[in-house]
């Protein structure tokens, strides 16, 4: 079980949150002008790296904000994601 | 019910532990259930005994000995129905091929359903089984209370068992086994199996692959080809190669041993688990992914309480049980969960990854199809449909919920 950190709300149990995947991952500028290997990265391709990784979660059973934290995916250590609290 | 089967003594000695030599036709990167099987039928079927088999821990140390050890063909869509399937005539026949008897018990796995929705996808996946040659029934639950008598078929449950697939042919076997039987025919027809060997990169050539780094030392190779499940992304973000997968916790978990009661498979989508009884005794229980991506190869415990208390309910008999160990390991799931079989950007480079949380089944299949697939250097027909380029065109095999679990 996590312990995860809500910017708003504190610690709570990860069975409070919903999970979003990799963080920093914009809707593209100009989807229309994208071919479709592009489309394809955009929609599919995500990092999935052993070690540190932006992630982002919900806290869908408490104030149902999103925010952004990092995390080792080798050890579960989590650290708020210094870059400002409101996910993108 | 039926004695407890004897258990097979393994040989004492099955492979040998060769220094790895400084080139080999092909290597083989991973010695789960599928780099051994692949090595296997590129000897066998293809001739190609210059092969090495690399592994960064012990044989069949990761996922192979980590799974619920289930085998069905029950897929709803035709590329997954032909390849599964395919692997399910060869579990048949393996056995006596392989001269050791890894206890392949076609038992019958029920795939419950739960709602009146599920009702309606369980019989249209039953007909499209039927139409592709896979045995599937529709049972009511009266049958079901004969096929297993020990399920809680009253109404009054939260989800009662309205019916279920029934796909006679599928079952379980001893996973480990099943690896040191491939092990042991691959070793004999020339194949190094090294050990404690990790591959941590790549040599390149243009757009070749001229070999791997590893723990031990470069090792040239004509062909590579991974079986490295989890942690396949991380050799290939070495060569800039981005694949879409992700690492998940898959976690399962037995009891102690206790008499013969429950004589067959029974899984269930909806309120999410699976369970069958080992042939030591244990009764054997998975659930889903963990949501987050991980390689810590343990996930957390309310998963572990919710899949037991859907477990509870449909098997109120294992309310006295005790949970013995619980475990995880790390699965490589992709966007329409199914697995990659294929070529790469790179010539000689090839991929077997994304089997997620179901390719323990797959285990013969893959390995004559990746065989074909390295030795010819095309896909062999069943696994034409799995490249990576599926991502791009469209063409995706979307399996998630349709074939009998959610992923
Ligand atoms: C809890 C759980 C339950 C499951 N239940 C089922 C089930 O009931 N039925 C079913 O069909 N499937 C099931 N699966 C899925 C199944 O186990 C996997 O899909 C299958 O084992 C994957 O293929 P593999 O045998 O090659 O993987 P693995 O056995 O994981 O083989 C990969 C090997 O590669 C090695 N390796 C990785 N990186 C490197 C490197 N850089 N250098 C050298 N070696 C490396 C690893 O150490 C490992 O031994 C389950 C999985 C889990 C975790
Ligand atoms: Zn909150």
């Amino acid at each position: 079980m996590l312990l995860i950190h809500c910017p708003w709300c504190g610690d709570r149990d990860e069975t409070e949150f919903h999970y979003g995947g990799q963080a920093h991952v914009d809707y593209p500028d100009n989807p229309n002008d994208m071919g479709d290997a592009d489309w394809a990265g955009y929609l599919f391709l995500r990092d999935n790296p052993r070690g540190l990784f932006h992630e982002r979660w919900s806290h869908t059973a408490g104030c149902r904000r999103w925010f952004n934290v990092v995390r080792d995916t080798a050890t579960n250590e989590i650290h708020p994601e210094t870059a400002g609290k409101v996910a993108p | 019910m039926a004695p407890l089967p004897v258990q097979p003594q393994p040989p004492p000695r099955l492979w040998r532990s060769p220094e790895p030599k400084r080139h080999y036709e092909v290597v083989i990167v991973g010695s789960g259930g599928h780099g051994l099987a692949t090595a296997y039928y590129l000897a066998r079927n293809h001739g190609i005994r210059d092969v090495a088999v690399l592994e960064r821990g012990w044989l069949a140390g990761g996922n192979m000995a980590r799974n619920t050890t289930i085998i069905r063909s029950n897929y709803l869509f035709d590329e997954s129905a032909a390849l599964y399937n395919h692997a399910l005539d060869l579990w048949e026949q393996l056995p006596a091929e392989l001269e050791y008897d890894f206890l392949f018990s076609q038992r019958g796995v029920l795939n419950l359903a739960h709602t009146e929705q599920e009702v309606r996808d369980s019989r249209r996946r039953v007909f499209a089984n039927q139409l592709n040659g896979v045995d599937a029934e529709w049972v009511e639950p009266a049958e079901i209370a004969e096929l297993c008598p020990i399920l809680n078929l009253s109404e009054d449950i939260r989800y009662p068992v309205l019916g279920a697939t029934l796909q006679r042919r599928g079952g379980i076997a001893k996973h480990d086994h099943v690896a040191w039987a491939f092990a042991r025919k691959a070793d004999e027809m020339g194949v190094d199996l090294i050990q404690g060997c990790e591959v941590t990169g790549f040599e390149t050539d243009g757009d070749r692959v001229t070999g791997v780094q590893t723990s031990l030392g470069p090792i040239g190779a004509g062909r590579v080809a991974l079986a490295a499940a989890g942690r396949t992304t991380l050799l290939t973000d070495t060569l800039g190669l981005r694949l879409p997968l992700q690492s998940h916790p898959l976690q399962a978990l037995v009891s102690e041993l206790l008499e013969p009661i429950h004589p067959c498979v029974v899984m269930s989508n909806h309120v999410h688990v699976y369970c069958s009884q080992a042939h030591k005794g244990e009764l054997v229980l998975g659930a889903g992914i963990d949501t987050y991506n991980g390689y810590g190869q343990r996930g957390s415990v309310h998963v572990i309480e919710r899949q037991m208390a859907a477990a509870l309910e449909l098997f109120p008999i294992f309310a006295q049980a005790h949970v013995i160990r619980t475990w995880a390991g790390t699965v490589d799931v992709t966007p329409d969960a199914s697995p990659i079989i294929g070529p790469t950007p790179y010539e000689n480079l090839f991929l077997n990854c994304g089997w997620g949380t179901g390719g323990f089944k797959a285990t013969p299949g893959v390995g004559w199809v990746y065989a074909h697939t390295i030795a010819t250097g095309r896909p062999h027909p069943l696994n034409e449909p799995y490249g990576l380029d599926r991502f791009t065109t469209g063409a995706l095999i979307d399996e998630h919920g349709a074939a009998a679990v959610a992923h």
